[in-house]
């Protein structure tokens, strides 16, 4: 277990990488610091005595909440509202940015 | 005003005829022409005209029997979808976001012949305390416009103050509704976790988030809470609890409710004027029958970290959504705190820092819900400050990652457990700013928690004033 109170730029890139967001090298540089600083507040936690201490995820009680495989036509967007908001479509798909390179 | 009437009294005026839906409108939109501009309390203002004829049509098919919230303006923070209407959550990723359905709260309240009148703003996302993290400008404070409006439901808070609507939806994470609703000296409420449906209101932390009332009186939010709770096929955490008839319970306060303080919410740190205005509170209930009692809950002092590990997970996964292809703008377009969140969010749960981080969290959430069950089997209802210092100036702790954490220090242990609790106001500072306390009472014990608030308003009148930037209007 690591107990990291200071980020490098090499652990920003990582980590804005996982969460795809995009970021120019001052935001970076500014986060290193940012980070670790919250990082110390949190690991507060540290502290306390979790032995034997189930983790909890959610607090209804409830469990398999299901309902009938149905379809609901009433919920149903069309192909026009569904695509209303998309900087981007073509023939009634969005379009994204190229995934596949040619070989 | 007429807007300074409860909505009780609306209720009453309005089918004796004494003013009209489009009264109530007509002076909303008279105070939003006049301040909005100056305190950026909305998003989206609904036009004027459309609501007009939507009050018109009120008036027209209102009966004795229409719900008490038929024909009243109200806002909604801007993070509920609302068709045909931008949802922005308060960020440019979702410029141009035409909901394309409702969320479950405002189908309810468009049901009950409630009038949309805005969609308010906020820290974007729910990120912050002080609507000061918004791509929108940032939401000032009616009592001080050089100070903030507190957060995350800042536009709602500021709105309600100055009586630009009657009522409003906040959204409570961790202190989203109370924080605004103590800084703007109205009554908010963060509901048990699940009791109120969250279709249609976009997610910060999934097992924190909650929907709820915000406004002016205790029994004002006890009438909107009986309308919009109650479980929903929609969302699968909603809670099958029967919903209790909130306004009607609100004046059988039964004997002997103890009111516990937590003396960990009372030490050094806590601001002299909140602290004295609390006791003084204190004072006021015991007056009228409540007995006090000093607890210890030693967990507390954690209750930051748990928070602000846990809900930065959740948001970083929430968050992951939104990437520009079906609407809005790219990941770039996210703020600094935003993009600490999730950061810090995707850090907690990468590989080799899960069981370190996250999952230690999640223990810790564990040692909380049994720290609330211990304090409960001491008293009935916990008593503790919103906020351990009155609002900030503008600027000043945006820029700060830490100081703008610090903020929810007694408002970040509630969502982790799922406990309701009620923020209400007990005073203002020597500078005029508002103060509020916040009554926590065990999982499903509104009832309790909205009579203990409402007898504390029958004997005591912060909750009537209002900032003095409205007697520059004429009415």
């Amino acid at each position: 277990m690591k107990n990291k109170t200071s980020f490098s730029a090499a652990d920003v890139h990582h980590i804005a990488k996982l969460a795809n967001i995009p970021m120019t090298a001052d935001e970076a540089e500014k986060l290193e610091k940012e980070l670790g600083s919250i990082i110390d507040l949190v690991n507060k936690l540290q502290e306390i005595d979790t032995t034997d201490v189930e983790p909890t995820s959610q607090v209804t009680g409830l469990v398999n909440v299901f309902r009938d495989d149905v379809v609901d036509e009433e919920r149903m967007l069309t192909q026009t509202e569904a695509l209303q908001n998309a900087s981007s479509t073509h023939d009634s798909y969005f379009v994204v940015d190229q995934i596949l390179e040619e070989e | 005003m007429l807007l300074d009437k409860t909505i009780s009294d609306l209720a009453k005026g309005l089918r004796k005829k004494e003013f009209s839906s489009v009264d109530l409108v007509e002076e909303c939109y008279r105070v939003i022409g006049e301040f909005n501009s100056e305190i950026n309390a909305f998003t989206t203002v609904v036009d004027k005209s459309a609501a007009l004829k939507n009050a018109r049509q009120k008036d027209a098919e209102r009966t004795n029997s229409s719900s008490p919230l038929h024909g009243l303006p109200f806002v909604l923070k801007d993070s509920y979808n609302t068709k045909g209407i931008l949802t922005s959550a308060a960020s440019h990723v979702l410029n141009g976001y035409i909901s394309q359905y409702n969320a479950t709260v405002y189908q309810k309240l468009l049901d009950a012949g409630a009038i949309l009148i805005g969609k308010m703003n906020m820290d974007a996302w729910g990120h912050g305390a002080t609507s000061e993290n918004t791509d929108y400008k940032p939401v000032k404070n009616p009592y001080d416009t050089s100070c903030v409006a507190g957060g995350s439901s800042g536009g709602n808070g500021v709105a309600l103050a100055s009586r630009m609507a009657v009522f409003g939806i906040g959204e409570d994470t961790g202190g989203s509704i109370r924080n605004p609703s103590a800084w703007n000296n109205i009554t908010g409420l963060k509901v048990t976790y699940g009791r109120v449906s969250r279709y249609g209101c976009i997610s910060y932390a999934s097992s924190f988030d909650t929907v709820g009332p915000m406004a002016k009186t205790v029994e004002d939010c006890a009438i909107v809470l009986e309308t919009i709770a109650g479980v929903d096929k929609l969302d699968a955490t909603s809670s099958p609890e029967p919903v209790p008839h909130y306004s009607k319970d609100l004046t059988h306060v039964s004997k002997d409710i103890v009111i516990g303080l937590p003396k960990e919410c009372f030490r050094d740190g806590l601001d002299p004027e909140i602290k004295e205005s609390t006791e003084t509170a204190i004072k006021k209930l015991e007056s009228l029958g409540f007995r006090i009692k000093e607890i210890s809950m030693p967990m507390l002092t954690y209750g930051l970290a748990v928070y602000y590990l846990i809900a930065p997970s959740e948001t970083s996964s929430n968050l992951g959504r939104y990437d520009g292809i079906r609407y809005g703008l790219g990941r770039e377009y996210f703020t600094p705190e935003t993009r600490r969140r999730i950061m810090i969010g995707t850090y907690s749960l990468s590989a080799g820092y899960y069981d370190a981080y996250y999952k230690k969290a999640q223990q810790g959430r564990t040692l909380f819900i049994k720290e609330y069950e211990k304090a409960f089997t001491q008293c009935d209802v916990l008593l503790m400050p919103v906020t351990s210092h009155p609002p900030t100036k503008l600027g000043k702790v945006v820029d700060d990652p830490m100081q703008n954490l610090l903020i929810d220090i007694y408002t970040v242990t509630q969502n982790p457990v799922g406990v309701p609790s009620l923020a209400l106001p007990c005073g203002f500072t020597s500078a005029g700013l508002p103060i509020g306390m916040q009554l926590v009472g065990k999982m499903f014990t509104e009832s309790l928690l909205f009579q203990v608030g409402h007898a504390y308003q029958q004997v005591t009148s912060w909750h009537t004033r209002r900032p003095s930037l409205l007697n520059k209007m004429s009415f």
